[in-house]
């Protein structure tokens, strides 16, 4: 039926590159030494986890004993509130958004299951933090602020710097969940003023199942898991050796590209944007500027999101959504619903994340089908007709 | 996740659509994913003589409700009202058990319809 795939779900994940899989094969046959053996074979495999870290850490500004690897964002995320809590000991106030993925939102909800407080931010209707709101959350006892840097279903980007700055200026930690935004744009540690900032491989064309968490030196966290005394005891277990190479190389590929591939999908992005808004009844969700290069999140009223995904799919092109039916959970996304929208338009979002496989082609072949798809499903619609 | 016959009907929906002089309308919505169904009858000598449906909603819903009104066109309206949403899940070959839930629009609201079409019996 259909004769390509036009795949525009990189928030989902991304396809690697060709030079990471390259970079990662030796450690699978021939470097195949534990990274904790004294003996030759371990030594030389150790080498090169080091030298990954140092690239990582290079990629972000920071120090390489600041690199923690871990096994993805979810991960990172988990180390990084439940560790400060856990140090903390005792209760104490969080803040966060409303909006945060649910490595971070449902890990708030169990620290408050379990004595802390937590703030969940509201966000305005482009599902942006004030950093003025976050000023007049903090208690005496807040702990942490973690706030995503950038929103993986809208792309909204948030003003980490300011509330960075912010935290630095009260003593108060600071997490971001970068996953969406590493690779993507340039991230300093220093710059954003974060202590603590997750990031995951396979948002930025390396492997899965493997991420890093940025610790800034001196923060007091304790380690959630109990095992060796890999990653500073902080992230115990033998190291995803192929996975760690594999990252470090993305990364240092997907940071020297941020120029030409910034543009290039801010490029794609407008047009498909402007292509979209062009049929009736769509709007856009998430920041009109202050957004992820490649997202691109819309509402098509009186339809359904899955079964706009479902067309797409008999079309060739995956893309992904936010309505309940496609959840899995079948419950509405809390990202659409924190913004304000209404839970039918809600219900019709449908996410198209560009990346560097993406052509001119690619948006024009979605162009082309999407309005008779939308128009089709409309025709079926009960709340299209009563209007 | 769709079966072929889920997907056939989800793509070439049967009997979609408005009846202006329908003799029931039956009106069902899922509260919690949204999905939303509309069904139209036309009976004569107890049979329903014609049927049409507009439904919001996921390829499940969509299919479900194709399926239904192909399950009821030509039945008698008391074996209409025995129709139950397993039955038309089951007649698409079976749906994913999440989406279960969406499919269990497509009875009730003939259900709907049918009593519907009795309340204004009973009226006329
Ligand atoms: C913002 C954000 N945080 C965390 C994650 C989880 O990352 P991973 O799949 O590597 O665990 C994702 C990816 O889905 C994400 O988009
Ligand atoms: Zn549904």
């Amino acid at each position: 039926m259909q004769n390509q795939l036009v795949y525009m779900d990189h928030g989902a994940t991304t396809p690697v590159r060709k030079e990471v899989v390259d970079s990662m094969l030796p450690f699978f046959q021939e470097q195949y030494g534990n990274p904790s053996s004294l003996h030759t074979p371990g030594r030389k495999v150790r080498q090169a986890v080091d030298e990954a870290r140092e690239k990582t850490a290079q990629a972000l500004g920071a120090d390489p004993e600041d690199i923690y690897f871990t096994s993805g964002g979810t991960e990172s995320n988990n180390i990084a509130m439940r560790g400060t809590a856990k140090n903390r000991s005792g209760g104490g106030h969080i803040i966060t958004s409303s909006i945060e993925h649910h490595a971070v939102f449902d890990v708030c909800r169990d620290l408050e299951n379990e004595g802390y407080k937590v703030t969940y931010l509201p966000v305005d209707q482009f599902g942006r933090v004030s950093p003025e709101m976050v000023r007049k959350a903090i208690k005496p006892d807040t702990f942490i602020i973690s706030i995503m840097a950038a929103n993986n279903e809208i792309g909204t980007l948030q003003p980490i710097r300011e509330i960075g700055s912010l935290a630095g200026e009260l003593g108060i930690l600071f997490h971001t969940d970068a996953v969406q935004v590493v690779g993507q744009l340039p991230v300093n540690v220093d710059d954003l003023n974060v202590d603590f900032l997750s990031l995951s491989a396979h948002k930025f064309n390396g492997p899965k199942g493997i991420g890093a968490l940025y610790v800034r030196k001196g923060v007091k966290v304790d380690s959630i898991y109990r095992g060796g005394s890999q990653e500073r005891k902080m992230r115990p277990g033998t190291e995803n050796v192929p996975g760690i190479i594999g990252l470090s190389r993305a990364l240092e590929l997907a940071v020297s590209d941020i120029p030409k591939k910034k543009k290039r999908l801010e490029a794609l992005r407008d047009e498909l944007i402007g292509g979209l808004l062009r049929i009736d009844d769509v709007v856009l969700n998430g920041h009109p500027e202050q957004r992820l290069p490649g997202n691109v999140n819309v509402s098509f009223k009186h339809i359904e999101g899955e079964s706009v995904l479902l067309s797409l799919d008999m079309e060739g092109i995956a893309a992904s959504s936010g309505s309940a039916c496609s959840s899995g959970s079948l419950e509405p996304s809390h990202v659409l619903s924190a913004t304000g929208l209404d839970q039918s338009t809600a219900h019709g979002s449908v996410r198209f994340s560009l990346g560097w496989g993406n052509s001119k082609e690619d948006v024009d072949y979605v162009l082309q089908k999407v309005p008779s798809i939308v128009e089709r499903l409309r025709n079926i619609s009960p709340t299209y007709h009563s209007r | 996740m769709y079966n072929e016959t889920v997907i056939d009907h989800f793509n070439n929906p049967r009997n979609i659509g408005e009846l202006s002089d329908a003799d029931g309308v039956g009106e069902t919505g899922s509260f919690k994913c949204g999905d939303t169904m509309v069904l139209y009858i036309k009976v004569k000598n107890e049979r329903i003589e014609d049927v049409r449906f507009q439904t919001y909603g996921c390829g499940a819903a969509i299919a479900s409700s194709s399926m239904l009104t192909e399950m009821v066109k030509g039945k008698k309206i008391d074996e209409a009202m025995q129709i139950t949403n397993q039955e038309v899940a089951d007649a698409l070959g079976g749906l994913p058990p999440l989406k279960l839930h969406c499919s269990n629009l497509a009875a009730d609201a003939l259900h709907n319809a049918i009593i519907d079409y009795r309340q204004k019996q009973g009226a006329s």
